[in-house]
């Protein structure tokens, strides 16, 4: 078993960064879709990431990078990209109730299994929190 | 631009991400400091790290490609088709980064395999 600290370091991070990603891309996607003019070219870009709503999902995309970093200094990469792909669930989900997306049976089922492959994954896993500094 | 050139462009940038980030965190060693002035000092310290920075580049060319995705393709198709980076990922934290990854985490592997392949119906 990893030690106390690690163990409760690990999940405080983790939910960190499934919240930040999962509201970080909401936002984004919410404010891509209100653009005046569709950003495609570079400087319509570059405008579009200082609109309020893209501007918000960025700082909270900054969030997720900096905590998952930070959570990848002790925790495995196998393990945490399994544990935090939640958020690729709750992204569905959040499209699918707030930005009215149709979701067929056939995206839930897809979206259903990689849910099922994330909790395989992390069940058990004596060593997603594997050691500490010498 | 096709979404599943962008969606190809997000998924190999953020492969390379974050081999390059977990490959340089673990180097450095764990990070035990979350006082703001530490905070400081460590983004000071990892400023310096190369392979982070590539990190960082190819997940902001992984960031751009997203966010013209979103803009047109469905959150609840673009955001779970990005877990086919968890598969890529899982196959080279065992082949490069040399990390232990069990059976049960194989099966896992596999099923998010699969779920991509049903969202990209």
């Amino acid at each position: 078993m990893p030690p106390a600290h690690l163990q409760w370091k690990t999940r405080l991070f983790a939910a960190i960064v499934i919240l930040s990603n999962t509201l970080g891309n909401f936002f984004i996607a919410r404010g891509m879709r209100g653009l005046e003019v569709p950003a495609d070219s570079a400087l319509h870009m570059v405008r579009a990431i200082f609109t309020p709503w893209v501007a918000l999902g960025i700082a909270l995309l900054i969030l997720w990078l900096l905590s998952r970093m930070v959570l990848l200094s002790w925790a495995d990469l196998s393990y945490v990209l399994p544990v935090t792909s939640l958020g690729y669930v709750a992204n569905a989900l959040m499209g699918h109730f707030f930005l009215g997306e149709h979701i067929t049976l056939q995206r839930w089922s897809g979206t259903l299994l990689i849910v099922a492959g994330t909790v395989l994954v992390g069940m058990g896993s004596h060593t997603q929190a594997r050691r500490e500094n010498p | 631009m096709s979404a599943w050139i962008l969606l190809s462009v997000v998924v190999a940038c953020t492969v390379l991400g974050d081999l390059l980030s977990s490959f340089e965190m673990k180097r450095h060693g764990e990070v035990q400091e979350f006082h703001p002035r530490g905070w400081g000092r460590l983004l000071a310290t990892l400023a310096t790290k190369k392979f982070l920075l590539l990190s960082v580049f190819f997940m902001a060319i992984s960031f751009f490609a997203f966010i013209k995705l979103v803009e047109t393709a469905d959150l609840s198709f673009a955001v779970p088709a990005s877990a086919a980076t968890i598969v890529f990922e899982t196959i080279l934290a065992r082949l490069i980064l040399k990390e232990s990854v069990d059976a049960r985490r194989w099966w896992g592997v596999c099923l998010v395999a699969l779920g991509v392949i049903l969202l990209a119906e």
